[in-house]
């Protein structure tokens, strides 16, 4: 398993390769790596004709952007000109995209190519990929164990070289969780960063753009091309930073609050928590203060996004209703059959689980219960952030409690498997940019990942620190 | 507060229009008595003079020019993914 680097692309290019070449060999290389089932469809014609046009332009001595000729794959909720999109699901098996997510247009007209699209949970409902109806994606090193997920076939695909990067969703661990599990970087930028318009809705309060890539550098290169505001998402900040690229100068000496409630035996691999105090001693020897801090309010955290994201998972997948689009039952007569026979085919056990609690909880007598009173903790959990950011500047715990583990070792139980994502969802619940760096591996040999937090709008920042890190881990 | 019966889980399925069998609302009322059971730890939370959140970035009400925007989707790219459609149409079963 070796991965491959957008400066390596760009050189081979610059030495005079053809564009046409480097994207028949990564068609090639997919192929090869079929078995991992990272991607749901290739985009084989569209990218070889990308290929020739760059090629064209690079004889005439045209500039052909800051990725000009690097391939890439984004997770199949992307909607992306002349390919499907599925959402890994069956309700839209059939589904051809009838425009283009502005993430995709924004890295296309700075040269980059879209070879295929990957595999993930349906909806991005699930931890491992194997809530994916188009079966589950296997981790680089161990074909019997999960790549992580949501996004899985993203981080596979990285972390086996087939493209230097990848894009995913980040809703509540979606791109941070599978990024430690195959050992790449993960950044879930601050909610607002970058434009969703495009891309397959699950949970709107805290979707953001994931990306996936080989090294700090190339995350930070994709996400400064794809971050900024954009009309058609209304959701998107405005003013962003004038650039997202790490620091060359030394970074000022940062205070670092190691999260206690992550690093608790009882619910964290001991593994984990080692690499991340191994990461910690490294950061004070660069001149970084860090010290344990407590949020009390973290503990509740995945019990507020396991009622606030199924309400909004409930709202949002309402369209799928068998008569606009996707699935259609054929042998409804009436049209409450056909909503009702639509979804109960198309969705999967995991998407219906969560529409139902959503449903459950937003409706007449629960509301106040269940949904107010969870975006009231969220309102203490976020006060909670605030408060600790007025005295630290970044925050460092483990992505997850677990590395890769065993597919089917924990489908049997769909609580078990939300507990995967006990570390990553509060960054999410409070719109915070969090990000998951290879720290080290277990005693099998499977990466793990560190994740730092910052306030919001510290992306920046936390690219930079990123970096150390990397220089120190590897 | 959390005690989910059967006929729960049928009635929520009906609001979200889902048509599961009996064999789904079986395994649903176990599962979701488990994670709603999970989330009920948020009762014992003081959140007294708390606001629920809404929105996490402070951005409020955001609109733009009242104008036409070419979003590049024609008519027909839309309805290629229609299950049924009739001369230009979305076509559903009779209603009344």
């Amino acid at each position: 398993m070796s991965t491959i680097s957008i400066t390596d692309i760009k050189k081979r290019i610059k030495d005079g390769e053809s564009v046409r070449n480097i994207v028949e060999e990564t068609l090639a290389k997919i192929e090869a790596a079929k078995e991992y089932n990272t991607l749901v469809s290739v985009v084989r014609e569209p990218a070889l004709r990308r290929a020739d046009e760059l090629d064209a332009q690079l004889k005439k001595g045209q500039d052909i952007g800051r990725l000009g000729g690097v391939p890439f794959v984004a997770k199949d909720m992307f909607l992306a000109h002349g390919t499907r999109v599925t959402s890994s699901s069956n309700i839209l098996k059939n589904f051809d995209s009838p425009y283009q997510a502005t993430a995709i247009s924004k890295l296309e007209a700075e040269g980059a190519i879209l070879v295929g699209k990957s595999n993930h949970d349906a909806f991005g409902h699930g931890a491992s990929t194997e809530n994916s109806d188009f079966g589950v994606t296997k981790h680089p090193l161990d074909k019997t164990r999960v790549a992580g997920g949501s996004s899985g076939g993203s981080a596979a695909a990285v972390a086996l070289g087939l493209v230097p990067f990848a894009l995913g969703t980040d809703t509540g661990g979606s791109t941070r969780q599978p990024a430690s599990f195959c050992g790449v970087v993960g950044v879930k930028p601050t909610y607002g960063s970058i434009s969703r318009y495009g891309v397959i809705a699950m949970a709107s309060s805290t979707d953001t753009i994931g990306t996936l890539a080989s090294d700090v550098d190339d995350a930070a290169l994709v996400f400064d091309i794809m971050a900024g505001q954009d009309a058609r998402d209304a959701t998107t900040l405005p003013n962003r930073p004038q650039s997202f690229l790490p620091s060359e100068n030394p970074i000022k000496s940062l205070k670092i609050g190691l999260v206690k409630e992550y690093m608790r035996a009882d619910v964290v691999q001991p593994e984990a928590i080692a690499a991340i105090r191994a990461q910690a001693d490294e950061l004070k020897k660069l001149g970084h203060t860090v010290e344990e801090v407590s949020l009390p309010t973290l503990d509740m955290s995945l019990a507020i996004y396991y009622i606030v994201v199924p309400a909004e998972i409930s709202s949002n997948l309402q369209r799928y209703d068998g008569v606009k689009f996707g699935h259609s039952a054929k042998e409804a007569k009436t049209l409450q059959e056909l909503y009702g026979k639509s979804r109960d085919q198309g969705f999967n056990a995991e998407n219906k689980r969560r529409i139902l609690i959503g449903t459950y909880v937003l409706s007449s007598g629960y509301i106040d219960a269940y949904y107010r009173k969870a975006q009231t903790v969220r309102t203490k959990l976020i006060n909670e952030f605030a408060k600790t950011f007025a005295e630290y500047d970044v925050l460092l715990g483990p992505v997850a409690p677990t590395t890769a583990f065993k597919i089917g070792q924990n489908s049997d139980d769909p609580l078990k498997m939300y507990l995967e994502d006990l570390m990553t969802v509060a960054a999410s619940l409070a719109g915070l940019p969090a990000f998951s760096v290879p720290a080290g591996v277990d005693n099998n040999g499977l990466p793990v990942g560190a994740q730092i937090i910052g306030p919001q709008r510290s992306d920046a920042q936390l690219f930079t620190l990123a970096k150390q890190m990397e220089r120190t881990y590897g | 507060m959390t005690n989910i019966t059967t006929d729960d889980v049928k009635y929520v399925a009906a609001l979200a229009k889902i048509a599961i069998t009996d064999d789904e609302a079986a395994k649903f009322t176990k599962e979701l008595t488990a994670i709603l059971g999970y989330v009920q730890q948020l009762d014992a939370v003081d959140t007294q003079g708390l606001q629920p959140t809404y929105q996490v970035t402070g951005l409020t009400s955001v609109t733009r020019k009242d104008e036409r925007i070419d979003y590049g989707v024609t008519q027909k790219d839309l309805l290629k993914n229609v299950p049924r459609t009739r001369d230009g149409y979305i076509e559903v079963p009779k209603v009344l």
